[in-house]
């Protein structure tokens, strides 16, 4: 039982958070007061939501490196869209996202399923046409504050119950997806594929179509992610969010999501994106240059995928009964 | 067909009418790049019968197994369910048809649950038609229990052994209310026990009218539980009928086309000194205290159930298995063995079950894939010679009696024997002492079969020292001198001259 | 059975022929129709200086993309080139504040490489990470570093001589670029396809498992991959950092996916198992080209990249779609 405990990834991370925070309370108890950890929960909602989705795409041995040019695009063409329109809803600003985004997640999907090109390849290839394409509709102009309407910037900001919008959509979205991952076929099915994909076959699940559903979600997430990205920080231009997918495989790694796949779950992706949010909110806190954050990412990647790969060794066939925990 | 048996028991039950199939192959044709893996080959399935697919390996029953699961398209004739044609484009459409299968490799998802393994695809759904996990639980529990295993429903897989997955297994083609069971080697890595435990639920089955597929390749079993039988050969259908009509003599005759006592080679015994000595091999969940030593000029057999721990045995002593313990004297010398090339350099190879991932590498060529461990001969100051490579390649090819386009094909394009031969060709070219075969005749047509016998005899013969892994236990009968049989991961036996036989066999690697 | 009724023959199509037949041909007839419609296009294309010029823009990432072509010919990749690049010209920026000449600086921009191939092939081939997650986190470690040393700096100040290596001539419209990405060429030309260590190479790359049980130390060849990688990267940094006469940490950012393009551009499967030097070679030359062509045409950098990205999932799709249109 005790093993089964330390086994969880979950929990270990959610210890090393604690300890984390705990540190920098000793010299810094602002940091840890309410109003300031649900201002670093906000801060970090974009990384939480990008990072549910490249968790169900790893979770399916694949890998998204185009979310943060989704993200970019799917956020000019709607900050475009509010410069031609200003009066156009929000509601369909946000549809429009979520589709443009869910569009850009399915080309990646197709390109993998139909013409089985390893993820890799499709989406380093995609990344860059995103960010091309940006540059061509924008002619690589900057769409600024003052050209945004009034209501396309407040969504975000706008507080409920004491929290801004957008914490609460990166709270639906845990609670949605871990409903969706726990409790419904699709959800188990990224589990069997990417468990193995050679079984998930056999018991009637099409590999390809569940891969191509990961990456319709990664996308889709990205383009609300979009929308909200662009309103927050009230611009669109052609770099915004770059090189913000690595941060994403980062935080589904420190969150124990395995790249070989099928492990990994809401609760990490939260857990490892909130660990990255942590400590990019603590360095001006505790006096360390912003240029460190960029090493520091890096190496909790790499002792994140080093201690999972501790804990999922293969550890060799269970033959001898001394070995075997059947009941 | 045979019709010699004539009591008044088979004549009543001759009389009775034959019910109408639930499922049938017609004329079934399936084909892949250069095999016909079946051709025209029919099928009948009755409720409430066993039916026993017999044939040696290759002969196309897993096809059928794959075919009738919707893995595999026919590329000819017919699947037939109540006489009606149907086409199975997944493994769902054959579910949804109601038939289920306990396939030879257990398809399993090691990170899931037990319950999840058994439910995947067709979990009880709750309310908006989400998945409730403790009605999960509970019905898994319920058919664990029905099938007499003793599994908690929570456990992940990958904590179990191999046993305890095939229990998995079977539950969860039972989980499904299907009419038609396909079980394929069911009782291959059980125990005495849960072999009896296995027969009572067959019989269960039978009695609720279901249709039962059984592949097996022990006759015990084949005539205990079966009542009708189907034989394949080289992908077509050599006979069907009753089990009532025939002896196991005529079984083996349709199964090889000859008589058996034919197979193995007479070789003369001529066993040297001591070559090997291996002391107190451990591994912390495959294996323990293994030892055993081997002559020249000896083939010794490895016997035991599927998963006894004999292949895991055998990697851990070539290097590849690092987490092991244990001694290996070569020739009296102490040798640290830590990885494949240090075993070559002692002069111990190793020709794997697995083909296709461990054996060759089927992407590259023949000559390439025979010099890859002697490279350093073929080659000069690290450069590749190729009219080297190629002479070696055709030194040990033509002894092996090796059949391809050249040797620059693709070892993936030949058949499972001439493969076979590439690795064991690559083997010798090392010149070893000790050559350890694991299943050298899995899945490999009767010709090639009789060849690597015979060759195996011709090497022992030369003085080199042979340890055998087989399940076939006419293949460790016929072939070894002496035989080590291994139980869970243990030595249960050393078996040899007059006790070596095919009770004391079975009933060592059971652990009856 | 020692008497065999058929002889079985060495080859039945001749290396040659087998030549003529593949991607390489196909891809060179590609660069060659490139470099006339470019001729054609801008009355600057056909001039010797020019056209020594535009082979800047591919040398200093060709040398890489040789050993990442071994690297992903073996089954792994090495995301972090780019970011080997800036540590490698930081430590030799450092190494010029601390009063380094050049042969001093050629040791420092060499080590660098040599060190963060090895750290990386210590993760992949000790550990037993994955490279992909490893080179991910390694990306971002690097680079850190030369943040973290120079934040919004830069490090000028190069020995004159040093110049040499990113500006100079051999004879005439050479440059030493060229021939240095020549003899590299050759270097990994034969070392890929004459020797032992390639044929490991590629028996590592189409069946790991099948390569061991033959014997073949496959952690060690891997790692000497490694090495390589990060060794060419040093040598790249050497060139490029004499190139430019200074060193930003942004220096030759998203090289690694210009690099991992033209590999797989130059034939090389990314799932590893085949490829090889020449297809590299052409590769090279195809992206020199049309970055220059695009260049004299005054098309913005980004929209090369569109054009990059293109024919990265283009070269892998449009022979899987042929296939799928005939079958």
């Amino acid at each position: 039982m005790l093993k089964r405990l330390l086994a969880s990834r979950e929990i270990l991370l959610l210890g090393a958070i604690m300890a984390l925070l705990a540190l920098i309370a000793t010299r810094f108890p602002g940091f840890v007061a309410p109003s300031n950890l649900a201002g670093v929960f906000n801060d970090t909602a974009p990384l939480i939501l990008l990072a549910i989705g490249q968790m169900i795409v790893i979770l399916t041995r694949c890998i998204d490196l185009s979310v943060a040019a989704n993200l970019a695009l799917t956020g000019m063409v709607v900050a475009m869209i509010n410069v031609a329109a200003p009066g156009m809803p929000i509601g369909v600003i946000l549809i429009v996202a979520i589709l443009l985004g869910t569009l850009l997640g399915m080309v990646n999907g197709l390109l993998v399923w139909k013409l089985d090109i390893p993820p890799i390849v499709v989406t380093l290839g995609t990344m860059t046409i995103f960010r091309g394409i940006i540059f061509l509709i924008s002619d690589g102009k900057w769409v600024n504050s003052h050209e945004m309407s009034a209501a396309f910037k407040a969504l975000p900001r706008t507080e409920l119950l004491g929290l801004p919008v957008l914490s609460w959509i990166a709270i639906a979205a845990v609670l949605i997806f871990a409903l969706v991952m726990r409790r419904t076929t699709l959800g188990r099915a990224f589990y069997a594929v990417g468990g193995s994909p050679h079984s998930a076959t056999y018991t009637g699940i099409n590999v390809g179509r569940t891969q191509f559903w990961a990456f319709t979600i990664s996308g889709a997430l990205a383009g609300l992610t979009g929308y909200l990205w662009v309103s927050r920080y009230a611009v669109a231009y052609v770099d915004i969010a770059g090189g913000f997918e690595l941060d994403v495989v980062a935080a589904c790694v420190i969150g124990g999501v395995s790249i070989a796949g099928g492990i990994g779950s809401v609760a990490g992706a939260l857990l490892g994106a909130l660990f990255l949010g942590v400590i990019k909110n603590a360095l001006p806190v505790v006096d360390i240059s912003p240029f460190w954050q960029l090493a520091i990412s890096g190496s909790a990647i790499i002792i994140a995928v080093a201690v999972n790969a501790r804990a999922n060794r293969e550890k060799g066939r269970i033959i001898l009964k001394s070995a075997e925990h059947a009941a | 067909m045979l019709m010699h048996a004539e009591t008044a028991a088979h004549a009543a039950r001759a009389a009775a009418p034959d019910p109408a199939p639930i499922l049938a192959l017609a004329k079934v044709t399936k084909e892949f790049p250069g095999v016909k893996a079946l051709s025209d080959v029919d099928l009948r399935l009755y409720p409430g019968q066993v039916t026993a697919l017999i044939g040696e390996n290759g002969a196309g029953k897993s096809t059928v197994v794959k075919t009738l699961t919707g893995i595999y398209q026919p590329d000819g004739g017919e699947i037939l369910v109540d006489g009606a044609p149907r086409r199975f484009a997944t493994a769902q459409d054959a579910a949804a048809a109601g038939i289920t299968a306990i396939h030879q490799e257990t398809v399993l998802f090691d990170e899931l649950s037990v319950a999840e393994n058994i439910f995947l695809g067709h979990a009880p759904r709750g309310r908006f038609g989400l998945i409730d996990w403790a009605e999960m639980e509970r019905c898994a529990e319920e058919i664990l229990v029905g099938i007499g295993a003793q599994i908690d429903p929570k456990v992940r897989l990958r904590d179990l052994g191999i046993a305890n997955r095939h229990l998995v297994a079977i539950a969860r083609a039972l989980s499904i209310d299907a009419r038609v069971v396909i079980m394929d080697e069911p009782t291959a890595a059980l125990s005495h026990k849960e072999i009896e435990e296995l027969y009572e639920l067959v019989e269960s089955l039978k009695a609720k009218g279901k249709a039962i597929l059984f592949i097996s390749h022990k006759f015990d079993e084949i005539f205990r539980i079966a009542d009708r039988f189907t034989v394949f050969r080289d992908g077509q259908l050599v006979g069907d009928g009753r089990m009532a009509d025939v002896t196991e003599a005529d079984l083996v005759k349709m199964m090889v086309g000859r008589d058996v006592s034919q197979i193995f080679p007479n070789r003369e015994r001529r066993i040297g000194e001591e070559v090997l000595q291996v002391v107190g091999y451990d591994h912390p969940t495959e294996f323990a205290d293994i030892g055993f030593t081997l002559r020249r000029g000896e083939i010794l057999g490895f016997y035991g159930l599927v998963g006894a721990g004999r292949s895991e045995f055998m990697q851990a002593l070539f290097g590849i298995t690092k987490t092991s313990k244990g001694i290996t004297k070569i020739d009296g010398r102490l040798s640290a063995i830590r990885s494949p090339a240090d075993a070559i350099e002692n002069g111990i190879v190793y020709v794997p079950e697995d083909r296709g991932r461990q054996g060759a590498i089927t992407d590259l060529p023949i000559f390439q894939n025979v010099t890859l461990p002697s490279l350093k001969r073929t080659s000069k100051n690290g450069f590749l010679r190729l009219a080297e490579e190629f002479r070696l390649t055709r030194e040990y090819t033509t002894r092996l009696d090796l059949r391809a386009a050249s040797l620059d094909t693709n070892v993936g394009s030949l058949s499972g024997g001439n493969q076979q031969k590439v690795v064991i060709a690559k083997w010798l070219a090392t010149q070893p002492k000790v050559i350890i075969l694991d299943e050298p005749t899995k899945g490999i047509d009767i010709g090639s079969k009789a060849a690597v016998h015979e060759f195996m005899a011709e090497l022992a013969a030369q003085g080199l020292a042979v340890i055998m892994v087989s399940s076939e236990i006419p293949e460790i009968l016929g072939m070894s001198d002496r035989v080590i049989v291994m139980r869970e991961g243990r030595i249960a036996a050393e078996l040899a001259g007059e006790d070596l036989t095919p009770e004391t066999l079975v009933r060592h690697a059971a652990g009856i | 059975m020692s008497t065999t009724d058929r002889f079985i023959p060495d080859r039945l199509q001749s290396p040659l022929e087998r030549r003529l037949k593949s991607w390489e041909s196909l891809l060179l007839l590609v660069a060659i129709a490139i470099f006339i419609a470019n001729s054609f296009a801008s009355p600057y294309f056909l001039n010797a200086w020019n056209l020594s010029d535009a082979t800047f823009n591919f040398t200093e990432k060709a040398m890489i993309a040789f050993a990442m072509a071994l690297l992903i010919i073996s089954g792994e990749i090495d995301l972090s080139v780019a970011s080997i690049i800036a540590l490698a010209s930081t430590a030799m920026g450092a190494a010029v504040q601390l009063g380094a000449g050049t042969p001093v600086l050629i040791l420092v921009g060499l080590g660098t490489g040599l060190l963060c191939g090895a750290f990386n092939g210590f993760l992949v081939t000790r550990m037993g990470l994955p490279s992909i997650v490893v080179t991910i986190g390694t990306m971002s470690l690097f680079r850190g570093i030369s943040y973290i040393v120079l934040g919004d700096q830069a490090f000028r100040g190069y020995p004159a001589d040093f110049a040499f290596f990113g500006q100079g001539y051999v004879f005439w419209v050479i440059s030493f670029e060229f021939v240095l990405f020549a003899l590299l060429a050759v270097i990994y030309g034969v070392l890929l396809h004459k020797t032992n260590f390639g044929r490991a190479v590629y028996a590592i790359g189409n069946n790991p498992t099948g390569a061991l049980f033959s014997g073949i130390r496959v952690a060690r060849v891997k790692f000497i991959l490694f090495l390589l990688t990060g060794l060419m990267a040093g040598v790249a940094a050497i060139c490029l950092t004499s190139r430019l006469g200074s060193t930003r940490p942004s220096i030759a950012f998203g090289w690694e996916l210009e690099v991992v393009t033209m590999v797989v551009l130059g034939g090389v499967n990314i799932l590893g198992g085949s490829g090889s030097i020449p297809g590299v070679v052409i590769a090279a030359f195809v992206m020199g080209l049309v970055t220059f062509g695009l260049g004299l045409l005054n098309v913005p950098g980004i929209v090369m990249s569109i054009v990059i990205g293109a024919l990265l999932i283009g070269v892998i799709a449009l022979p899987r779609l042929w296939k799928m249109w005939r079958g």
